[in-house]
């Protein structure tokens, strides 16, 4: 596996000159390993995770989960519309659910009437959807792999040890 | 009379010497708040995975705060016999070849004091974990000390052993991974080192705590060789592969007859380990396998990092194959070990362990343990080249 891919992997948030230390790698190695990714289409980017809850003026104050019910089209199945449902700018993942539905769609908006608005305007009335069902997030717990206000005790480790 | 309370301590107790860490852990402790960088913990950064500590908040909430067996848990020693069954190819019956114990160290504690009669002459590598020596003194054996060298990457060899053996030795320790040094035995030297205990009818105590932190090739345990399991008490526990230092559980495998001798002394001293540590670590060897994976991948590629940086700077590092040490030499920058640690504790802020806390043969040589993160470790290892530049003769 691409040594930058392991790296990538465990979460970290490394900058690419510390990448470099730990792979043993030149900085521009590093940047080359990363673009080969970002070719094959694994990087797709970077992002920050951020709790918004904690800052309103960030404009994301509701998120939603909307379970999509739809008519496949022979010979494209769901993708076609998938695709273009991914592509408004309010729609955060988009995925291809087995079960009760069809499409898992996370939404993010500044207000509960903007993702309602969103949902019975544009969501609901794509040809080929079905029925919709929402689901308004009331609370995180855990972001992108953070711990949301329950952080590990700060550490009191002996500094020198057997 | 005097009033010395001092009369009261026991002769061999009060000529031990105090801990070499002891001086340099209170330096650091004096240091408190001032950016100090650690490289001198013996303990993984990682927190023990949840799903474990998960299981020891629901083992308290049924109410399992009792004893349990002197021996442990039978689920856990079952659980045990499989997993060293497993990874070191040994069998070892639960009802009677196992003991939970509180840590290896009580586990070294035990065997020494089951099998050693004073007098009995205990060999063991050196450098080594600190403790080793005074648990044989403290049970009134003789300790016979086999130097390994940088030269072999600290591993054993059956030569330094037979050079070092006299009349009289009865048990070998070894702890491979070596403590401090990542040192370990390849699987030719440990069938030399197995064919020499046969030959001087040596029993084998081997702590093998970092064995699942082995970089490079398989683990061997010596127990696994042809004739060794019935004169080897295997010594393991959960503390490093599963970051579980704090919980204090280990144990002990053997021949049934040695087993019962180490129960003894453990019923009438420490009678079990806690109940709530036990089911930790049965949930550790159930489910808990991956974080082994996953914390083994993150020390490799701290161990390369490090051991890299060492040898650009001048200090001559040999690779450890296990553990999560680097023991590298500082004899290039004309300091010993001792002014090289204080030194860049004192100008850059770094805490590495003089050598020669682990006896004679780690001088010259500090312990920097790379169980910490990466950003912590490059910033460690900047402040090392600097120190070493500035600083050297």
């Amino acid at each position: 596996m691409n040594p930058v891919l392991k790296l990538l992997l465990e979460g970290g948030s490394l900058t690419t000159a510390q990448m470099a230390q730990v792979v043993g790698l030149s900085e521009a190695e590093v940047q080359q390993h990363l673009e080969q990714l970002k070719k094959d289409k694994i990087f797709l980017g970077w992002r920050p995770v951020l709790d918004l809850s904690r800052e309103a003026a960030a404009g994301v104050a509701v998120r939603a989960v909307i379970e999509v019910k739809m008519t496949p089209e022979r010979g494209g199945g769901f993708n076609r519309l998938a695709e273009r449902l991914a592509r408004f700018d309010e729609v955060e993942a988009c995925y291809l659910m087995s079960g009760a539905y069809d499409l898992l769609v996370f939404v993010d908006g500044s207000s509960l009437q903007k993702v309602a608005g969103f949902v019975s305007e544009k969501l609901s009335t794509l040809e080929g959807v079905l029925s919709t069902s929402t689901h308004f997030m009331l609370r995180s717990y855990k972001e992108g792999g953070f711990l949301i206000e329950q952080a590990e005790a700060t550490t009191s480790r002996l500094n020198v040890a057997p | 009379m005097s009033a010395d309370p001092k009369r009261w301590v026991a002769g061999h107790v009060a000529s031990l010497p105090k801990s070499g860490i002891r001086d340099f852990f209170e330096l650091v402790a004096k240091m408190k708040g001032q950016d100090v960088i650690s490289l001198g913990v013996g303990e993984p950064d990682f927190v023990t995975p949840w799903h474990i500590r998960e299981a020891a908040i629901y083992a308290l909430e049924k109410g399992k705060t009792y004893y349990t067996s002197n021996l442990g848990m039978i689920e856990l020693r079952r659980a045990i016999s499989t997993y060293v069954n497993d990874h070191f190819g040994v069998s070892y019956r639960p009802e009677d070849q196992v003991l939970v114990t509180v840590g290896v160290s009580e586990a070294i504690d035990l065997a020494l004091r089951a099998l050693c009669n004073p007098g009995d002459k205990v060999m063991f590598h050196q450098p080594c974990y600190v403790s080793y020596h005074p648990s044989i003194t403290l049970v009134h054996g003789e300790a016979v000390a086999v130097p390994t060298y940088a030269k072999d990457g600290f591993a054993l060899t059956a030569e330094a052993l037979r050079a070092a053996w006299v009349p009289g030795c009865k048990i070998l320790m070894l702890n491979l991974p070596c403590n401090p040094t990542g040192g370990t035995c390849s699987v030719e030297q440990l069938t030399k080192i197995a064919d020499f205990c046969r030959e001087k009818d040596l029993l084998v105590m081997s702590d093998e705590i970092y064995s699942e932190l082995t970089f490079d090739g398989v683990h061997t345990s010596i127990a696994s060789l042809p004739g060794m399991a019935e004169r080897t008490i295997f010594l393991h526990g959960f503390s490093k592969a599963f970051a579980m230092t704090g919980w204090r559980i280990g144990y002990a495998c053997g021949p049934s007859v040695l087993i019962d001798a180490m129960m003894k002394v453990h019923q009438y001293t420490m009678l079990c380990a806690s109940i709530v540590a036990q089911e930790a670590a049965l949930e550790a060897l159930l489910r808990g396998w991956d974080s082994v994976l996953k914390m083994r991948e993150q020390y490799h590629r701290r161990r390369d990092l490090v051991v890299r940086r060492f040898n650009e700077i001048g200090l001559k590092c040999h690779s450890p194959r296990g553990s999560f040490y680097a023991f590298p030499e500082v004899k290039a920058t004309g300091l010993t070990e001792k002014e090289f640690s204080f030194g860049l504790l004192e100008k850059e802020k770094v805490a590495v362990v003089p050598g020669a806390a682990f006896g004679e043969n780690g001088l010259g040589h500090v312990r920097a343990c790379f169980a910490t993160s990466y950003e912590q470790l490059i910033v460690a290892c900047d402040r090392i080249e600097r120190f070493v530049q500035t600083t050297a003769k």
